[in-house]
């Protein structure tokens, strides 16, 4: 039914979407599909890192831990974003294209009165992408 | 794993850099929740005692008036007339620096790694660092300073071609003319940007190439090391927060007075503190609305955009003025400005105290209370560059450009006073009353389609004031996120909010001149900061690869 999904991920808070990460990964050995994790850092050290690439080798091996844990096939696809406080939601649909991604994963908070004013990164995606969107709560 | 792996927009590889190797994980200091349904991500205590602290200030300037107007009116001249030779020494010591590391080895090293690839094009690049940097400031003195150096402070004793009377004394009027734009492309040109390139090169240095939170007290590493994780890092950080904020406040509440005398000499709109205010929350709203579209989506296009729209009024006033005098007018100034810059720069028993404290010493405590503002978004834009690429874009060709724009805008200016000085507005405006906000209309006034010209010159006013806002909230949100780029948005969109209200509150109670004159007396412990900070590249360039 789906051929490739796509998570994105916040390396500084895997437990908070741990739930998102458990649902990707079922489906994925449900449908026998490869799951992508995607994402974004900007290029200034971060608590995640002193470059890009130090990001990136943690995302590949978070890729790898995941696979190994959940048995499905895993890639993984960081973007560098100038402002990705703002960008996020641009870079994330850019990356389903980029991706092929037909179902996206995605934890999301359960809506309260800031989403009138901000909608969440998970509501901008589902209302956007040409792809499925499935956003998992709390 | 499997091929399919991507890095997009990552230099790879990104080639050799010398990173510091510190126990300091970015953000460690930081608290992280919501206050209510609004999530903050916040540096603890730079955060709070900075807007604490500002708060405080506000109301010291609020419920003491006359006590703060007389003592910072008194501290602001008592410290650039003591202490003129050390901005001057500082300033000269900026820019032999600057142009030392343009032909040293270490020109050649990268910010961000030996491979990095910068992130912008040359025009995105610098169209920000210019907008950040000065845009608003040309547009402000561009007309009043070459017509004032020219007339009545006689830099370096060079007599005024005015006389008593308001006639022309024709023998004084040439060196006048070289020596009142000499005198205006020395603050503008070589001196500022060596000052904001210090800062910038320090920050991109520590950050890009040493992997330190891109905050200020990154670049006093090699001076404090583990120690700037501490307090002496947060006292750096908050002196940092607080000249930025104060001094965009103060300037967006006089930038609204400018905004509003031009309009009331445009269209008659009357120049009270209520239009004031409607300004000032205009210019906060679109700053708001710039926030929120980000760096790329808001500073970056409003910047391109202002910058086209200067270019155009530059090239109009350069056609519709006369044409062959600019052009001489801009050979002779560049020409004057190579012969002068010597004696200009030299801190040490001159006579022309009027023009070396009051405009000289001043400038230089005014660019460098804003170094970590502008210097620090100059940094965030700068990733890619190599060093000499960096010191040429960011010390050369602003310099070439506001050589230019003083020579077209001064050059029409006087020739303007020179040539009727009876029917010049410029010459009543400046010399004979001083009106500084209306000095750009009174240049304008004088050449054809002033009315549409000037609407053009009152919305460049807003919108640079509109770029600063937007980068400067970039800017302290970023050091009061402990160096993250990503902290949640409406952190922004509180420095820029409490930046517009700070602004409107002391336009409405007093307190806008008193608090500007406190943010140029930050320049004096700045200027040692800055010097030290000169010494710390110098180290830490030494062991990065060439």
């Amino acid at each position: 039914m789906f051929k490739k999904i796509m998570v994105p991920v916040d390396l500084r808070h895997v437990e908070r979407i741990r739930h998102a990460l458990d649902v990707a990964a079922d489906l994925a050995n449900h449908y026998g599909v490869e799951v992508c994790y995607v994402a974004v850092t900007s290029p200034e050290p971060s608590e995640l890192g002193h470059t890009p690439s130090e990001v990136e080798q943690r995302l590949k091996a978070f890729g790898a831990d995941m696979a190994r844990l959940s048995g499905h096939k895993t890639t993984t696809h960081l973007i560098v974003s100038n402002d990705p406080a703002i960008d996020l939601d641009k870079k994330l649909l850019a990356a389903i294209d980029d991706a092929q991604a037909d179902l996206v994963v995605m934890a999301s908070h359960i809506p309260n009165v800031t989403d009138y004013i901000w909608a969440s990164h998970g509501g901008t995606i589902a209302k956007r992408a040409d792809a499925s969107v499935m956003l998992v709560r709390g | 794993m499997t091929d399919a792996d991507k890095t997009q927009g990552i230099p790879l590889p990104e080639g050799e850099a010398d990173i510091i190797d510190t126990d300091y994980t970015i953000g460690q200091d930081n608290v992280e929740g919501s206050l209510g349904p609004i999530g903050f991500d916040i540096h603890n205590p730079v955060f709070m005692v900075s807007a604490l602290t500002i708060m405080a200030f506000v109301f010291y300037a609020l419920a003491l008036p006359e006590q703060a107007s007389a003592f910072f009116g008194w501290l602001r001249p008592w410290l650039t007339s003591t202490f003129d030779w050390f901005f001057l020494g500082a300033a000269n010591i900026f820019v032999i620096f600057c142009l030392f590391l343009i032909v040293s080895p270490w020109g050649s090293v990268r910010l961000g790694g030996k491979d990095a690839t910068p992130d912008y094009t040359y025009l995105g690049w610098f169209s920000m660092l210019f907008a950040a940097g000065m845009g608003i400031g040309l547009m402000f003195f561009g007309v009043l300073e070459p017509v004032y150096h020219m007339a009545i402070s006689e830099p370096l004793g060079v007599p005024s071609p005015i006389a008593e009377d308001g006639s022309i004394i024709a023998a004084n009027v040439d060196a006048a003319k070289r020596m009142g734009l000499a005198a205006t492309i020395y603050h503008w040109a070589l001196h500022p940007w060596a000052i904001y390139a210090v800062v910038a090169l320090s920050l991109a240095l520590f950050s890009f190439n040493k992997g330190l939170p891109l905050t200020i007290r990154s670049a006093f590493y090699p001076i404090f090391g583990e120690k700037i994780w501490g307090w002496v890092g947060h006292i750096i950080d908050i002196l940092a927060v607080f000249a930025t904020l104060f001094g965009l406040a103060t300037s967006l509440g006089f930038g609204a007075q400018q905004a509003n005398a031009g309009l009331e000499h445009v269209f008659g709109i009357p120049s009270n503190t209520s239009v004031q205010v409607i300004l000032i929350t205009v210019i906060t709203a679109v700053a708001l609305f710039s926030v929120l579209r980000g760096l790329d989506g808001g500073v970056k296009l409003l910047s391109e955009i202002n910058m086209g729209i200067a270019a155009l009024l530059l090239l109009f006033v350069l056609l519709a003025g006369p044409t062959a005098v600019i052009m001489s007018d801009f050979g002779s100034g560049l020409l004057a400005y190579a012969v002068e810059i010597i004696p200009l720069s030299n801190p040490i028993g001159r006579d022309d105290t009027g023009y070396m404290q009051g405009w000289t010493a001043f400038y230089w405590a005014w660019w460098i209370s804003w170094s970590p503002f502008v210097g620090m978004f100059i940094a965030r834009v700068s990733r890619g560059r190599s060093v000499r690429e960096f010191i040429t874009c960011v010390l050369i060709i602003p310099s070439i450009v506001c050589v230019l724009w003083m020579a077209v805008f001064g050059g029409v200016a006087i020739d303007q006073v020179i040539t009727d000085p009876g029917a010049s507005a410029v010459k009543a405006q400046v010399i004979d009353s001083y009106n500084p906000p209306l000095s750009l209309f009174a240049m304008l006034e004088g050449l054809p389609l002033a009315s549409i010209t000037s609407v053009i010159g009152i919305v460049l006013v807003i919108v640079f004031f509109v770029t600063s806002s937007d980068s400067g909230s970039l800017v302290i949100d970023t050091i009061t996120a402990g160096g993250k780029v990503d902290a949640p948005v409406p952190q922004r969109v509180f420095w820029c909010t409490f930046e517009g209200a700070v602004a409107i509150v002391l336009l409405v109670g007093g307190g806008l001149s008193a608090l500007q004159a406190m943010v140029i007396s930050t320049g004096l412990p700045f200027t040692l900061v800055l010097l030290l900070m000169c010494w710390a590249v110098f180290r830490g360039l030494q062991t990065e690869a060439r």
